[in-house]
Formats: structure tokens, C-alpha cells, sequence
């Protein structure tokens, strides 16, 4: 086929260009979070307590937490969807995440005795945590590697990682609603690791399935 | 250059709006300049240019289908430089290259006038549109080659104009596809 004849198909393709990344991903976000959302609703709940958690720091500080990880990943899965963008500037602002957590847990630990770190640390629903943190982020998964398959990262495996962040942070969002630990200790030990394996499954799929 | 540039650019953004003869322009003009990237990418790593046009060809695919990822308010160039060069580089691992350094000299290129000696070049001198569907490749050919409307190609394939269509994007998404897995 001479490059001319190309050309032609190509100019004869006249479906309206595609939504550009950004609306694609933050329309996969929505869908993706709604059926979240819906299963979070119909399987677990918002704790009994909300109403007086939501007065406590240690309550709010996960509510800033998973929000500002999923503004930051989300900024991070735009970012890396434009062939143009360097990964580290589109990634460095997840970072204030942990920095986050540190501060948190540093207050945290200046606060209680130390006979007690170790009780907050290890909490009651260290399990629930790990399992359900995963399970809520498999629909936004999908739906943001999907979506993203519009988009030309300059590193798949990255693109796939943010969308790993962004749909684990919704997921850890409502989860935080429902867990009644609410320790810094905690959170800065069972969500990451929860959150950082869906970041690592996103990593490996996005690897396959976001090259172009 | 950057004049040039410029028009592709207008030119894309009418094809954006939905302007076609706008996008057919933009995509002539935009294979000679392709030419002189991808021909100084080769030049850079140390390779003869005899599979410039394959990549080109590639790269005009793939700017036909990540057009999207194109910032209208930003200028052309570099977006097209980024595709090429990812483009370039898929086509080198393939062949076993190794060594990634960056180009620097894609800036400030002369373009390449046409297609050189090998004009009919086909993708990696074998005929890609053998990994089409029958009926997909037929309506690929009469476009591309025999230079139909998808009108004309409706009528003669007993197919509505909008299923030609349809049929044709899945064509280019699946050659684009095949270069990935080669």
C-alpha cells in the first residue's frame, strides 16, 4: 500500500474524533465509581457512628487522605495519558499522599501511649480491609483502563499504574466510611498495601493493554 | 518551518470540527514531514532509511488514531515529533535494537521532498492488509487503493454506507494493532 492510498482510508475514517482523555477518563471515573458505590452501599454501609465520626480528626484525616489520592491520581492518569507529559511530573503529586499519612501518623503516635501503638496499629478489620479495598476497585479499574485506551502514554505500564491508583483511592474513599478504625497507624499500614497491589495489578495490565 | 507548521495545524483543527477535505490536506502535508523525522531518526541510531516510509505510514495511522490526544490549543509539532518518535522506536525494537538514547536532532529538519526510490513501499515489504478480514480488506482496498467512495463501496458490497464505515475504522484499529504484535 503506497503512504497516498493510506491516506485516503485514513481520510475516509470520518467518525468524529474521540473524547480527548481527560472527559474519557473522567467519565470512566463516574460509571466506574457508581457501581462501586452501589455494591458498597448494598454489601457494607457507612458505619453506625458516622455522624460522631465525622467530628473526629482521625476520621477526617481519611476522608483527606483517600481524596487527595484520588485528585492527584486522577491529575496523574490525564497527565500520563499525552504522549508529551513527563511521567515523573505527572506522578510527583501523588506523593503528598504519603506525606499525608506521616504527618497523620506522627500526631497519631505522639498522642497515645506506646503500650497502645501496637493495638491501633493492628486494628480489628485488618483482613476486611485488604480484601475489600480490591474488590471495590475492580469496576473503576476496568472502567479507567479501559477508557484510557484513548489516550497515547509515553509509558504504559505508568498510565496503567495511575488508573491503579485512582480507582484503589475511590475504593479506600468509601471503604474509610465504613471501617471503624480510624487510627493513622492504621490506615498508613493496611490501606497502602491494599492500595499499592491494585496499583501493581493496574501497572502489569496497563503494560499490555495501553501500548498503541 | 514553523509556518508550515502552523497550516498543518489550522488544518487539523478544521478536520477536529469535522471539515474532511480540511483532514485529507492535513494528512498529505503531513507525510513528507513525517518523511524527514522519522529519515533523521534512523540517521540518529545509526540505521540506513530503507524503512522510512513503513514507519511513516505507521506513524500517520497512528496520529489517525490518537488524534484525539492532540491539545488544540498547543502547537502541532511537538505532539507529531512525540508520535513519530514512539513510533520509530516500536519499529527498532523489533528489529533487536537495544540502546534507547534520546534523539535530540529531530528539531530544525529539512523536509523530505516524496517517497524515495521504494514509493510503492508496502508495511515491512509484506502486505499487511493480509491479516484483514475479507470483507474488511475489500472495503480497505477499493478506499485506499482504488480510490472509492464509501458510498460506491455501499453499493457494490451490498452494505450501508454507515456499516462501511464502521467496518473500515475497525480495519485501521486492527493494522495498527498488527504493527504492535509483530
Amino acid at each position: 500500500m503506497r503512504t497516498e492510498d493510506l491516506i485516503r482510508a485514513l481520510a475516509a475514517d470520518t467518525a468524529a474524533t474521540p473524547a480527548p482523555p481527560r472527559r474519557a477518563i473522567a467519565m470512566a471515573l463516574a460509571a466506574g465509581a457508581a457501581v462501586t458505590a452501589l455494591l458498597f452501599f448494598a454489601l457494607l454501609g457507612l458505619r453506625g457512628d458516622i455522624a460522631t465520626a465525622m467530628t473526629a480528626w482521625r476520621f477526617g484525616l481519611k476522608l483527606v487522605v483517600t481524596s487527595a489520592l484520588i485528585a492527584t491520581a486522577l491529575f496523574a492518569a490525564i497527565r500520563l495519558s499525552d504522549p508529551l507529559a513527563p511521567p515523573r511530573a505527572a506522578l510527583a503529586p501523588v506523593l503528598a499522599v504519603p506525606a499525608l499519612l506521616a504527618i497523620g501518623a506522627g500526631v497519631e503516635m505522639s498522642a497515645l501511649p506506646h503500650d497502645e501503638w501496637a493495638m491501633r496499629w493492628i486494628g480489628k478489620n485488618s483482613l476486611v480491609c485488604l480484601t475489600t479495598i480490591p474488590v471495590l476497585a475492580l469496576a473503576p479499574l476496568g472502567a479507567l483502563l479501559y477508557a484510557m485506551r484513548s489516550g497515547a502514554p509515553s509509558s504504559p505500564s505508568l498510565a496503567g499504574a495511575a488508573a491503579g491508583l485512582l480507582a484503589s483511592g475511590s475504593a479506600a474513599f468509601l471503604y474509610a466510611t465504613h471501617c471503624t478504625d480510624d487510627s493513622p497507624l492504621f490506615v498508613a499500614t493496611w490501606y497502602p498495601i491494599a492500595i499499592l497491589a491494585v496499583t501493581a495489578a493496574g501497572a502489569l495490565i496497563g503494560r499490555k493493554v495501553l501500548r498503541w | 518551518m514553523q509556518d508550515k507548521s502552523d497550516d498543518i495545524a489550522q488544518l487539523m483543527r478544521a478536520a477536529n470540527a469535522g471539515d474532511e477535505g480540511a483532514y485529507k490536506r492535513a494528512l498529505a502535508l503531513l507525510a513528507p514531514r513525517l518523511r524527514a523525522i522519522v529519515g533523521n531518526g534512523f540517521r540518529a541510531y545509526g540505521y540506513g532509511t530503507d524503512d522510512v516510509e513503513d514507519v511513516v505510514q505507521e506513524t500517520l495511522l497512528t496520529i489517525h488514531l490518537k488524534r484525539q490526544t492532540w491539545d488544540e490549543s498547543q502547537p502541532l509539532s511537538p505532539w507529531l515529533r512525540a508520535i513519530a518518535r514512539n513510533k520509530l522506536i516500536d519499529h527498532l525494537r523489533r528489529r533487536g535494537h537495544r540502546q534507547y538514547v534520546p534523539i535530540e536532532d529531530f528539531e530544525n529538519i529539512l523536509e523530505a521532498p516524496s517517497e524515495t526510490g521504494q514509493a510503492a513501499a508496502s508495511l515491512d515489504g509484506r502486505n499487511l492488509l493480509d491479516g484483514l478480514k475479507p470483507r474488511e480488506r475489500s472495503i480497505v482496498e477499493a478506499i485506499s487503493i482504488e480510490g472509492r467512495s464509501s458510498r460506491e463501496v455501499a453499493e457494490k458490497l451490498e452494505m450501508t454506507e454507515g456499516a462501511v464505515r464502521v467496518a473500515l475504522h475497525r480495519a485501521l484499529k486492527t493494522l495498527a494493532a498488527r504493527y504492535r504484535s509483530e
